[in-house]
C-alpha cells in the first residue's frame, strides 16, 4: 500500500525539500507538496510534515505567523482526527504556536545559534514515531537552530514526563531546555514536534543515518512494511 | 485610535536576552542594575469602532503567547 503524505512549505522554509526527499527515500513514494495559503490538504493523508526554516522571517516569535496561516487550520483540524503530524525545528515552532503541543520555544540559553550533530537518547520507543529504536537507544542527530530551548511550567512538565510524552531528549547540553526535551508528543501520540532534524540523517553520505529509524516507525506503523 | 501593547515575559521565564543585555550595560560600567527583562512594544493605530475585546482578543491570539508572555494594553490620547 502506498504511503500518502504531504510536506507544508510556508514563505521561509528551508528544510521542505530535505524533509520530501527523506520521506521520498524511505517510503518509496514522493509527498505532496502544500503551499501555506492553500486552505485544504490532499485527501487521504497518512502522514503530514511541517518541515523547519525560518518561517515568515522568525517574524514576531518563531512559528507564530506561519501557525496562523491558512493551511495550519486544515492541519489542526487533520491532526484532531488522528492524522500523524512531524514538526522538525521550526515546524516544532509552528506546533506549540498552534497549540497542538504544550509550551514554547525560547531562544537558546547560550545565546548562540547551535548548528551541530548531538546525541539523543530515546525516551519513549512505543510511539508510531519511534517504534524502530529501543528505548534508552542513544542515536546522533544534527541540530541547527537559534530558537530551541524548551520552556512549559512545572507541572505541564512533570504531567507531560508522566504520561511518557517526552520522545527525544538531549543527551548533552545543546540549548537549555526544560527535562533536556527535544522531542515532545500530543496525548493522542499522533503530533511529534522536535528540534533534531532526522531527515538530514537518513543517508550514509550525511555521516549518519540514524534519523531514518523515525520514518521506518511512522511508515511501518501506518502502512505496513 | 492608537494603541500601544506592551509584551513581556511571566515572571520565572528565562530571559537570556535579558541576561546578555544586563551583562553588557555592567561591562560598560553602570552599575546598581539588578535585573534586566526584554520585552517587545507594539504600536497600533486601529479605527475607533474597534471595540476592546477585539483588542484583548488581539493580544492573545497573536501578538502574545499566553504560555510564556503577558500583556498590557495602553491607549493613547492623540
Amino acid at each position: 500500500m502506498a504511503f500518502t503524505s504531504a510536506v507544508i512549505t510556508f514563505p521561509g522554509s528551508n528544510c521542505d525539500r530535505d524533509m520530501a526527499v527523506a520521506l521520498e527515500k524511505v517510503s518509496g513514494t514522493a509527498p505532496h507538496r502544500v503551499w501555506h495559503g492553500d486552505s485544504e490538504l490532499p485527501d487521504g493523508l497518512d502522514f503530514i510534515a511541517v518541515p523547519g526554516g525560518f518561517s515568515y522571517g522568525d517574524y514576531l516569535r518563531c512559528g507564530a505567523i506561519a501557525s496562523r496561516s491558512p493551511i495550519m487550520k486544515a492541519v489542526v483540524a487533520a491532526a484532531e482526527r488522528g492524522v500523524p503530524v512531524l514538526g522538525v525545528c521550526n515546524g516544532f515552532q509552528v506546533l506549540t504556536e498552534s497549540g497542538l503541543l504544550p509550551g514554547a520555544l525560547l531562544r537558546n540559553a547560550g545565546l548562540n545559534f547551535v548548528c551541530r550533530e548531538v546525541a539523543l537518547e530515546v525516551a519513549n520507543a512505543q510511539s508510531l514515531f519511534t517504534s524502530a529504536y529501543e528505548a534508552g537507544q542513544v542515536i546522533r542527530i544534527p541540530v541547527a537552530h537559534h530558537d530551541g530551548n524548551y520552556f512549559a511550567d512545572e507541572a505541564t512538565l512533570d504531567r507531560l514526563e508522566g504520561e511518557g510524552r517526552v520522545a527525544f531528549r538531549y543527551a548533552e547540553e545543546v540549548n537549555g531546555s526544560a527535562r533536556a526535551i527535544a522531542g515532545l508528543l500530543n496525548d493522542a501520540g499522533n503530533v511529534l514536534g522536535m528540534m533534531p532534524h532526522p531527515e538530514r540523517a537518513i543517508e550514509t553520505t550525511h555521516g549518519g543515518t540514524d534519523g531514518r529509524g523515525l520514518f521506518e516507525s511512522a511508515i511501518r506503523g501506518l502502512v505496513g512494511a | 485610535m492608537k494603541v500601544r501593547v506592551h509584551v513581556s515575559l511571566k515572571p520565572g521565564v528565562l530571559d537570556p536576552q535579558g541576561r546578555a543585555i544586563h551583562h553588557s550595560l555592567e561591562g560598560l560600567g553602570f552599575a546598581g542594575v539588578n535585573d534586566v527583562r526584554a520585552g517587545r512594544l507594539f504600536e497600533l493605530d486601529v479605527a475607533d469602532s474597534v471595540s476592546d475585546e477585539a483588542i484583548d482578543d488581539m493580544c492573545r491570539k497573536l501578538l502574545a503567547n499566553m504560555v510564556i508572555e503577558n500583556y498590557r494594553i495602553e491607549k493613547v490620547a492623540a
